[in-house]
């Protein structure tokens, strides 16, 4: 048996994990691992620009891919930078490790230069951590962080390295490596309880006004065709969460889009209005319930996900179910008979028609246009990354993805900046596809030293910054809730975008004119080798609609105030729609409690 | 929809949790209190006839559903094993507490026959103080704590409640 060091125990674990990429920054505390990667061929090491990089773009190859994304950075300030990509991970279920440097296990405690302390700090933020304390140790809490990253509820697994474990030899056999060991305090639940399964089928019978509410859970479990079926055999439209985008190809008519705050209203007076909330795989969000008392407040619940502490945490549950949401929803497909088309069906499509999402096309290039351009000249095909803000829910309602693992956004911690590392990251796991950041000019500057990676690495990534200049998604909280008392979320000044990317050597368009979109978007298309920063210079004073005020209910809906001037504009079968109908239409329905 | 913290009820609860015997399970249990504002009442940890598994026995205060909450993210902990919660007292508690009390002459067998009553044991004598040791459940010892304070009670450690259910059911 040969005599390793562990930096080379290390990446051959990782190696054995199916590790393509590695994101990282060097410092003292992983020299070793550095000098092993130095003739190391198996494994791409990408250097980044800043460790919150990093994170971010193991995370987007991890949403991209389904496979755990790896970052590795040093101690002290390369931990402590990671964090709050650690943390967007850990809100989204996403899985990555995390490998962060550690000054020697005899100096620990002792406030050594550049010692912190990475697993305390990163303890409410990961599923789980490590601390290495021996060489030997390593290739057993390599397997067990990459298993527990991505089996159950997926998430991020930090691993702290002693400077002097990297360094050590010890005799190992690579072949002795052990893949997804058992962890006996560790069991995940797959398999969903056949008895609450036919409870649910039956409730799916006996429902009158049901509804799919489905998040990020089914994305992950690839549920995307049984979503579908069961959608398309039981009539049953659906809506998702942001991290739920293409559970169900957004263009299916059973489609309903995102709910939530800044969901479709329809989806909203749907979820209102069910008398059966089949929630796959989502977790009853803020931003999706609002007031809690109000939320589908007629509705029975059935509740499928794979982490028994969602079931009850925000809403009660009528019928539980923990388990895998694809494995459950098979299961659920024996039983579920299928079912006409109703009245509650018809509704709901009346709602859709007369709440659009839309926008004026009135010679100004706002948001919402250049959004539904970059979809349309994309053919809903490209991957789409977001920051944080506006744009992010302009994205998430104009964006209509086909698939899962399309729409790449931070829905739980809801980082700013995320957008553009996230997308690198997704072009390393996916080089020919198209892949597009929607960016905000605040986000965008949160994280943009990672240009220079995507130059680096010949990235063909497209970032259409969506300049409001102006910290819009507060402004608009401003305006609608402050009384107009707009503090501090002036981004006027702000470096000139083309320049900036021609100094970082990408490509930089400016576009102010709605006619100038599509050609912009084609020219960048066509470029393979350098990344492509376009500046949409859009109106500062918009807002997002619909919106739901922060803990507030339906009835509380904004909409935009032109929406039926616009709606009459494009409602092409000549029915004249009249907005006071809406009380009627929910008068219908709403004075019948679904619980006796 | 009933938001689920929603008129929860307070009740005391004994929780108890297995787990790997490993460095830091400690604060990981302790950090999901921590983080939701609660107050850990009493801890006690050490290790179980495996001596690769502690049992720690907390007793918390609080609304019933956001314990429950706590208990189901205490399970899912990677290191936790197994959790039991006791509420109100369903489990046989007990308590060690060891208690140093002003003995003087004039007292020192009023004191001593209120140990009796207790089934206390006087550990150390001295020229002005006793020690005594006492097990039982947490009332007990509040009783006899109660009792001993006009004599002026010196110093107090309790082990924090153990708990385990009757009959044959484990944790
Ligand atoms: C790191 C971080 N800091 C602050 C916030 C709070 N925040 C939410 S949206 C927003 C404005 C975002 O501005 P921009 O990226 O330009 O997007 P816009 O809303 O203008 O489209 C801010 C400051 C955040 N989400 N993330
Ligand atoms: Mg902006």
């Amino acid at each position: 048996m040969a005599k390793m060091s562990g930096a080379q125990i290390l990446l051959e674990c990782l190696r054995q994990e199916g590790v393509e990429f590695i994101f990282g920054y060097p410092g003292g505390a992983v020299l070793p691992i550095y000098d092993a990667l130095y003739d190391y061929r198996d494994i791409k090491h990408i250097l980044v620009r800043h460790e919150q990089g990093a994170a971010h773009m193991a995370d987007g190859y991890a949403r991209a891919t389904g496979k755990v994304g790896v970052c590795l950075v040093t101690s002290g300030p390369g931990a402590t930078n990671l964090i709050t990509g650690i943390a967007t991970a850990q809100m989204d279920s996403i899985p990555i490790v995390a490998l962060t440097g550690q000054v020697r296990t005899t100096n620990i405690g002792k406030d050594a230069f550049q010692e912190t302390d990475a697993i305390g700090i990163s303890m409410p933020i990961t599923k789980h951590n490590y601390l290495l304390k021996r060489t030997e140790d390593i290739p057993r809490v390599i397997a067990e962080a990459f298993y527990i990253a991505q089996s159950g509820r997926p998430g991020p697994v930090l691993v702290d390295i002693p400077l002097d474990v990297s360094l050590g030899k010890v005799e190992w056999e690579p072949s002795s490596y052990q893949k997804d060991p058992d962890i006996p305090s560790y069991r995940p639940t797959y398999k969903g309880h056949e008895m609450q399964i036919r409870k649910a089928a039956q409730a799916i019978k006996e429902a009158k006004r049901p509804v799919l509410y489905v998040g990020g859970g089914a994305v992950q479990s690839g549920a995307q065709a049984e979503v579908t079926e069961l959608s398309e055999r039981t009539n049953i439209l659906v809506t998702t969460t942001l991290m739920g985008k293409g559970a169900i190809d957004e263009n299916h008519p059973n489609s309903l889009g995102m709910l939530g705050m800044h969901g479709t209203a329809y989806a909203n007076h749907a979820v209102h209005n069910c008398d059966l909330l089949i929630a796959v795989g989502a977790r009853f969000d803020d931003r999706v319930t609002g007031k809690l008392d109000q939320f589908a407040k007629y509705a029975k619940v059935i509740h499928i996900d794979i982490d028994p502490a969602e079931i009850g945490k925000v809403v009660h549950c009528d019928i539980p179910i923990v388990g895998d949401v694809k494995t459950v929803l098979r299961e659920l497909l024996k039983y579920v008979e299928p079912r006409p088309a109703t009245e509650w069906n018809r509704q709901i499509m009346e709602w859709k028609r007369k709440f659009p999402l839309i926008y004026p096309r009135d010679g100004q290039m706002h948001a919402e246009y250049v959004i539904d351009e970059i979809w349309r000249v994309t053919e809903g095909n490209a991957i789409v990354t977001t920051g944080v803000g506006q744009h992010q829910m302009w994205a998430a309602q104009y964006y209509k993805v086909k698939r899962p693992r399309q729409f790449i956004t931070s829905g739980g911690l809801g980082t700013m900046g995320f957008g553009m590392p996230a997308a690198i990251g997704v072009q390393f796991a996916f080089p020919n596809e198209t892949v597009v950041c929607i960016d905000g000019d605040g986000s965008f500057q949160m994280t943009v030293q990672e240009l220079m990676t995507a130059v680096v690495y010949e990235l063909p990534i497209i970032v259409a910054i969506i300049n409001n200049r102006s910290l819009g998604m507060v402004r608009q909280w401003q305006e609608l809730f402050w009384s107009e008392r707009y503090s501090e979320v002036d981004l006027q000044a702000s470096p000139d975008f083309v320049k900036l990317a021609e100094a970082y050597g990408a490509i930089g368009m400016r576009v102010t004119k709605p006619e100038e979109v599509e050609p912009a978007l084609r020219e960048a298309m066509s470029q393979r080798k350098k990344p492509v920063i376009i500046d949409f210079v859009v109106p500062t004073e918009e807002n997002v609609y619909p919106m739901i005020p922060s803990g507030q209910s339906i009835e509380q809906m904004m909409l935009r105030k032109d929406l039926e001037q616009l709606r009459a504009s494009v409602d092409t079968d000549g029915e004249q729609w009249s907005f006071a109908d809406q009380e009627q239409i929910l008068k219908q329905f709403v004075e019948q409690p679904a619980r006796q | 929809m009933a938001g689920i913290t929603d008129n929860g009820k307070e009740h005391q609860h004994t929780i108890t949790a297995l787990v790997q015997n490993h460095p830091g399970v400690l604060a990981r249990v302790a950090g999901l209190f921590a983080r939701r504002g609660f107050n850990i009442e009493s801890l006690a940890v050490s290790v179980t006839e495996n001596p690769e598994v502690s049992r720690m026995t907390i007793v918390a205060r609080g609304d019933d559903r956001v314990l429950e909450q706590i208990t189901k993210q205490l399970n899912k902990l990677i290191e936790v094993i197994r959790v039991v919660d006791y509420v109100e007292h369903s489990a046989v508690e007990r308590e060690l507490a060891l208690i140093k009390v002003n003995a003087e002459p004039k007292d020192r067998s009023e004191i001593l026959q209120l140990a009796e009553v207790f089934r206390g044991r006087v550990i150390d004598v001295g020229e002005k103080t006793f020690l005594i040791e006492l097990t039982g459940g947490p009332d007990k010892i509040d009783a006899f704590a109660r009792l001993m304070a006009p004599y002026g009670i010196r110093e107090m450690a309790r082990t924090g409640v153990i708990a385990m259910a009757r009959g044959t059911k484990t944790a």
